[in-house]
């Protein structure tokens, strides 16, 4: 084990963080946007809404994200249509195909972690809402929405935590974040051990200050 | 179409084995995780702090690393551990180790962090009445073991394996990477030979949609069939 070569790799793997913060960053906001919509869809009374929402929820939790990249980024390029379009601008982006395929990945994760986190709200604490006078609005502003947050926060904290761990996987398209670049490191070094030992723990570091942040949160925001 | 016909003109029989494949290093990958789980359990249900430090020291690293980085690190890792043992007895060559044995293996030590933390909360679960009871009743050791414990670790546990095995079931295409023939892999290669590799992963997304379907179908029966007479 070469214990200098953790070192010197663990700083070039560093120079990717921000390759890396950016693509989590990135498609967690637009995945949590994303995802109100899917919610919103899941709960109408619309039938079509519903079932498109069911079902994106449903092939997007029962494919591997790996597909999903590959979809994103060799799938749809395949069409002329798609390379003629506007649509190009951002598909033709190893990037931002990273950061769709993410953001579509963690959308259906977290539209059910707010749908379990509003169901698990009493009925009845809507109907002595209303009975106090409050609007629909008002009700779902002031009782739904702070006890739904509050109950999604621990899955959330665990969601983010995947999304860290799946950014790995836009180096397959090539991007050089912390892995590519750990990659790269190991084509010249030929020490595969070390170098993934050192993005390794980076990505540890990661994980652990997000698990930190979010009990500080959970406590600020629990009841007891 | 044709691109998906069976025989020498199509790829579907090469998709439909590559879906088995799939299947073969998920059950492998499950079996063992789930025996490698059994001793973490008992660490982290010990007494000892040295058991229960080494115990949770794992389950954090492990679901704590991306899962593609392990798979590196033991596909890249173990070769060149092998090939270092093997310059000492002379030997300079090239070695790889079979994917299969370390795709398996890598998910495997995924699912056993992921299941030791299931089995742990399954085994706290038991009220602990219920080990005073049976001690009353002159039940004790294996036969309490096998008798009161287990079954109902398993029955409140199944929910959380069922999750693991859907974890276990997508993390396999990871095991892509290392050149292991499976849906994933297939895909590839066919999209690449045949330059159309949006057909291609259409049906490997619905070769996994019909894995998962089925194995989801398969344990909520389970859980139906070992909750009765719970509410």
């Amino acid at each position: 084990m070469n214990f200098n070569l953790i070192y010197e790799s663990f700083f070039q793997i560093l120079k990717g963080l921000g390759t890396s913060l950016e693509i989590i960053f990135l498609s967690l906001m637009l995945g949590l946007i994303l995802s109100i919509f899917i919610v919103i869809m899941r709960l109408s009374k619309n039938m079509a809404l519903n079932t498109f929402s069911r079902s994106f929820v449903f092939v997007i939790r029962g494919t591997p994200l790996l597909v999903q990249i590959y979809f994103i980024y060799y799938g749809l390029a395949q069409f002329p249509a798609v390379r003629d379009s506007i649509v190009w601008i951002v598909l033709k982006e190893p990037f931002w195909c990273g950061v769709l395929a993410l953001t579509i990945n963690t959308a259906a994760y977290t539209s059910e972690i707010i749908r379990s986190g509003l169901n698990s709200i009493i009925k009845g604490q809507i109907e002595s809402a209303t009975a106090f006078g409050m609007t629909k609005f008002m009700a779902f502003k002031r009782i739904l929405l702070p006890q739904a947050i509050r109950q999604s926060i621990p899955a959330y904290s665990n969601e983010i935590i995947l999304m860290i761990k799946a950014s790995s996987l836009v180096s397959i398209i090539t991007i050089m974040e912390m892995t590519g670049i750990a990659r790269k490191i190991i084509s010249k070094t030929f020490a595969p051990i070390e170098v993934f030992i050192a993005a390794g723990i980076i990505y540890l570091i990661l994980n652990y200050l997000v698990t930190e942040i979010f009990k500080k949160i959970e406590k600020r925001y629990s009841i007891v | 179409m044709e691109l998906l016909s069976f025989g020498d003109t199509g790829w579907g029989d090469e998709m439909l084995r590559a879906c088995f494949m799939t299947l073969a290093v998920s059950l492998c990958a499950m079996a063992f995780g789930l025996v490698l789980a059994i001793p973490f359990v008992l660490m982290k249900l010990s007494q000892s702090w040295i058991l229960k430090t080494f115990a949770n020291f794992f389950t954090t690293i492990v679901r704590g690393i991306p899962e593609l980085l392990i798979i590196y690190l033991f596909f890249f890792g173990s070769s060149a551990a092998i090939m270092y043992v093997a310059s000492i007895f002379g030997y300079d060559g090239y070695i790889e180790i079979n994917a299969f044995l370390v795709g398996a293996f890598c998910v495997g030590i995924i699912c056993a962090a992921y299941s030791t933390e299931v089995l742990r909360g399954a085994v706290k679960a038991i009220p602990k009445g219920q080990i005073e009871a049976s001690h009353a009743f002159g039940i004790r050791g294996s036969r309490m073991l096998f008798g009161v414990m287990i079954p109902q670790t398993l029955r409140i546990a199944l929910p959380g394996i069922g999750n693991i095995w859907q974890l276990v079931l997508k993390d396999t295409a990871l095991i892509s990477v290392t050149g292991l023939v499976e849906i994933m892999r297939q895909a590839h290669v066919a999209s690449g030979s045949t330059r159309n590799p949006f057909l291609f992963l259409v049906t490997a997304a619905i070769l996994y949609l019909i894995l998962t379907t089925i194995s989801n179908k398969f344990f909520q029966k389970a859980e139906t069939k070992y909750s009765k007479g719970f509410v």
